[in-house]
């Protein structure tokens, strides 16, 4: 078993790139050619990913009594009963995962040497990439949830490190800092679930949580107890890092970041570490519906308020993120009524079309020269073929189209919640409404783009396709988008849904105590497929009529909607009101309270007063000093008297 | 009242009517002569205390060397009588509480603690033969150590003396 | 023939040594505040030969002695001190010799 007993290669081999672009670029400047980058930074993923590919292959022989396959390195810290080791572990959930991360992230660094090119700091944008690998293979190969910490606060790190990557642009450098201080808020309830997690199991390993689960046999929680306690904390670290309500708000402002960024970090693998820990967690999720509930709601309520905004954005990118958001809603929705394999496989699938998205509106970006509105685009799709079908493959398939990858787990989600265990049926009503306007957005923004006549000026802009470099990883993304959803392709179809039965025993438990319902009947699930591609192709006609067909019609229906169009065109101010009530009050209390009342007023004058204290007393003191000798013979007296009470006292005490 | 009383009291009424006039005179040598007039009175109280020699050192020595040397020094300097300053301010306010303080002290040290009430309340013994043989046999032999360091004193002292007063050329 | 209470001596002792130190902190002269050191010096010479009394030994004499010796050579050197200050001074106040202070 030559990488699964050496995991520990899969996660150094990022690092050691990352380290070597970092010391060596910054060290020898342009000496360090952009190719040697490339090499490193592109090659130290691609073995990584070869790593895992191997990986996989002997997993696939390993019985099941051994998985998941653990590997404790070293012990990390111990306090008292408390020991909590560097540990790696891998099982179904892992794979899954790793194939992701390191898959997606080579097409990424693949498509980064085309698109970043010409851009300064070329080896920094590869190191921090490679450094974001490595941690996110941290997170998802972790064994521990404070392995799994590590990994979540380093992508964090990296998250912020490469938003900011242009620094010296204030919006991005803001943005940078308001992506990580936002994901801070979450994460430390994820912090103090951590704790609890220690306090109510006396250990944060995992298998060691779910062994004890599963040996004490503990029941369903029906109150508000330590394990929704625990459930809701963690999430809220979830709610941070996977940009769901109220926590979005730095998802879009993230989109400051280089386009491969965006499609990496902000919508294949970091966002869904939420997701991901959701998923892990099931069996403590399935003990407390309370929670599940919870996070079903704001998954739902997330994925149509996220969509909503979407409809009236103009910036191509910004269109992606709240797309992004609302899938992640779905993913959530999907947990919290219990599909959490649909739930991943819909992470898998949404890696694949939202990343080539992403890509390919990076593909847009760089033939435009830079440009990223999409009211001055415009009937591109002559004039760049591979980015437009490649595109329309991946808006097809987000929007739920068969046979395309998106269908498959869209529609196993909102069956689930209507028809699963823990069924929701307005849930769904939120889920299938959001289906539709997703629908919509993702057409008006092709058709915008690649249909109509040209709205930019022809002879400043010369529209070129882009190079192989970053035309490949878009045709593979593509192929993905396209056949990726067949292999989870439930019985209905006539498929086995391999995928689903592949991740069967990370959720055994979770299935376990799902509440029994009766099997969904064949024809039931038949109709609402077909009701989810009505809703799918609704949108797409919709988009079609108010951008092909009449396009003056959108600016008229704008303009008669009024006020609630400005609303929505302004994502609802919600940053507005957060800066209002949260962040202008805070920088008050910073400045006024903090700053002046705590650090000058009461440590300042606590050191300076020490001082004057000091200066006062010898002032005073000196005054004993008078020079009259008459004064220095009664002190001489007053001490001898003194001196002669105390040795009585000590001779009395004495006998 | 049997004739060691009555020495006794006479005495020791002289030597406070001389420390009195020491603390009232207006002139240095107005308590010049009244430090004679107690030191004379105590060398009665030695005398009657059965301790000849050192009766006779305290006239020889302290009344005839040291206040002579006193006189010398006030007459010498044609000390007038003091001018009333009082600038010292803990002088004048602990002053007086202070020598209370130290008489009231002194005699609960010497009567109400046990080692001192222990001697103050003891029985007379008879007085030890304190002629010159005894003590010089102690004073060669036990205390052989501080008789020479004193010896040395002295001399330190006529030098610094010297050296002190004279006049800068 | 009844013999006076060696406590009577150290009562007077007592006294003569308190009227010593008011003497030194009350007057103003130098030689007097000398004199008042040598008052409190009697009075403890005076108890020293009454407890030689008491306890029937010599050695509270040799005591007085070198109390004696070492009066003396104070006083000495203590007056070649006074006769500087006052030929500095140009005063025999105490109260002028201030210049030690802050």
């Amino acid at each position: 078993m030559l990488i699964l007993d050496q995991l520990w290669i899969i996660l150094a081999l990022p690092l050691l790139g990352s380290a070597i672009n970092g010391i060596f670029g910054l060290w020898l400047g342009s000496r360090w050619s952009n190719s040697t980058v490339n090499t490193v930074g592109v090659g130290s993923v691609g073995l990584s990913f070869l790593c895992v590919l191997e990986a996989v292959r002997e997993f696939l022989q390993v019985p099941a009594d051994q998985i998941p396959v653990f590997h404790d390195y070293f012990t990390w810290m111990i306090a008292g009963p408390f020991r909590a080791g560097f540990a790696l572990q891998v099982d179904q959930l892992s794979v899954v995962m790793l194939l992701i991360v390191t898959g997606v992230g080579l097409l990424v660094h693949i498509f980064s040497v085309g698109y970043m090119a010409h851009e300064g700091g070329y080896y920094r944008f590869f190191s921090y990439l490679n450094l974001f690998v490595f941690f996110m293979l941290t997170l998802v190969l972790g064994a521990n949830l404070l392995v799994t910490f590590v990994g979540w606060e380093g992508v964090g790190l990296c998250s912020y490190l490469l938003i900011g990557f242009w620094f010296l642009k204030k919006s991005a450098a803001d943005a940078g800092k308001k992506a990580f201080i936002t994901t801070r808020i979450g994460d430390m309830g994820f912090m103090v679930g951590i704790l609890l997690v220690f306090a109510t199991f006396n250990t944060v390993d995992y298998r060691g949580i779910f062994s004890t689960l599963a040996q004490r046999n503990v029941p369903v929680e029906t109150h508000l107890g330590v394990i929704t306690a625990i459930c809701l904390l963690l999430f809220a670290g979830a709610i941070g890092k996977s940009a769901q309500l109220p926590l979005y708000v730095w998802l879009p402002d993230a989109m400051e970041g280089p386009t491969p960024v965006s499609a990496l970090i902000h919508a294949a693998t970091m966002v869904t570490a939420g997701v991901y820990m959701v998923a892990r967690m099931n069996p403590l999720y399935a003990r407390s519906p309370i929670a599940m509930l919870v996070v079903a709601i704001i998954g739902g309520v997330t994925a149509f308020y996220a969509a909503t905004i979407g409809i009236a954005q103009t910036d191509i990118k910004k269109v992606l993120a709240y797309s992004t958001v609302s899938q992640l809603g779905y993913m959530f929705l999907a947990c919290g009524v219990g599909a959490y394999s649909a739930g991943i496989f819909h992470l898998m699938t949404h890696a694949f079309f939202k990343g080539l998205l992403f890509l390919a509106s990076g593909s847009v970006i760089h033939a435009m020269g830079g440009e990223q509105d999409m009211l001055k685009m415009g009937g591109l799709r002559k004039k760049i073929p591979v980015t437009f079908w490649t595109m329309l493959i991946g808006t097809i398939a987000i929007a739920g189209i068969p046979p395309f990858a998106g269908f498959f787990s869209k529609d196993q989600i909102l069956f689930a919640a209507w028809a699963g265990p823990y069924a929701n049926k307005p849930l769904y009503l939120l889920g299938i409404c959001a289906a539709a306007i997703t629908s919509f957005y993702m057409f008006r923004l092709i058709f915008l783009t690649f249909f109509g006549e040209p709205r930019y000026d022809e002879h400043h802009v010369h529209v070129h396709e882009s190079p192989w470099s970053m035309l490949g990883p878009l045709c593979i993304l593509a192929l993905l988008s396209t056949v990726g959803g067949w292999f989870a392709a439930p019985t209905l179809w006539g498929g086995e849904d391999a995928f689903g039965k592949f991740l069967s025993p990370v959720f055994a438990q979770a299935a376990a105590l799902a509440p029994v319902t009766e099997e969904a009947s064949h024809s039931l699930e038949l109709q609402f497929s077909a009701i989810a591609v009505a809703v799918g192709l609704i949108g797409l006609l919709v988009a079609w009529w108010l951008y092909v067909k009449n396009p003056d019609l959108p600016a008229r229906i704008a303009k008669s909607l009024g006020g609630l169009y400005t609303l929505v065109y302004n994502k609802y101010f919600v940053d507005e009101i957060y800066g209002a009530l949260i962040v202008t009050p805070l920088l008050w209390i910073s400045t006024n309270v903090l700053w002046h009342v705590v650090d000058e007023g009461m440590i300042d004058g606590a050191v300076n007063g020490a001082a004057d204290v000091a200066q006062a007393a010898g002032g005073e003191a000196r005054k004993l000093q008078s020079g009259y000798t008459r004064s220095y013979a009664t002190w001489v007296i007053i001490g001898a008297v003194g001196f002669s009470a105390v040795l009585y006292g000590l001779l009395r005490m004495k006998q | 009242m049997t004739l060691p009383f009555l020495l006794f009291f006479a005495c020791a009424l002289v030597a406070l009517l001389g420390a009195v006039l020491l603390i009232v005179a207006r002139e240095p040598i107005h308590s010049a002569l009244s430090l004679i007039l107690v030191m004379v009175s105590l060398a009665v109280l030695y005398l009657l205390l059965g301790a000849p020699f050192v009766a006779a050192v305290q006239i020889l020595v302290y009344a005839g060397a040291i206040m002579v040397l006193f006189v010398f020094v006030i007459m010498l300097l044609n000390a007038g009588e003091e001018e009333r300053t009082d600038w010292s301010k803990i002088a004048k306010y602990v002053g007086w509480p202070l020598g209370v303080v130290v008489v009231l002290g002194g005699m609960h040290l010497l009567f109400h603690s046990e080692p001192g009430a222990a001697v103050a309340n003891s029985a007379v013994n008879p007085p030890p033969p304190a002629d010159t043989v005894a003590l010089s046999n102690l004073l060669f032999r036990n205390y052989l150590f501080p008789f020479e360091a004193t010896s040395i004193l002295i001399l330190i002292a006529i030098l610094g003396a010297l050296v002190l007063a004279r006049k800068d050329e | 023939m009844s013999v006076v209470p060696v406590s009577y001596y150290l009562a007077l002792s007592a006294f003569l040594f308190g009227l010593g130190v008011i003497a030194f902190v009350f007057k103003r002269n130098i030689i007097t505040i000398f004199m008042a050191i040598e008052l409190m010096l009697n009075a403890v010479n005076l108890a020293f030969v009454a407890f030689a009394r008491a306890h029937s030994q010599l050695d509270g004499l040799v005591f007085v002695f070198f109390v004696i010796v070492v009066a003396a050579a104070e006083a000495a050197v203590g007056l070649a001190i006074v006769l500087a200050l006052a030929h500095t001074r140009q005063s025999l106040n105490v109260d002028r010799v201030n210049l030690l202070k802050f």
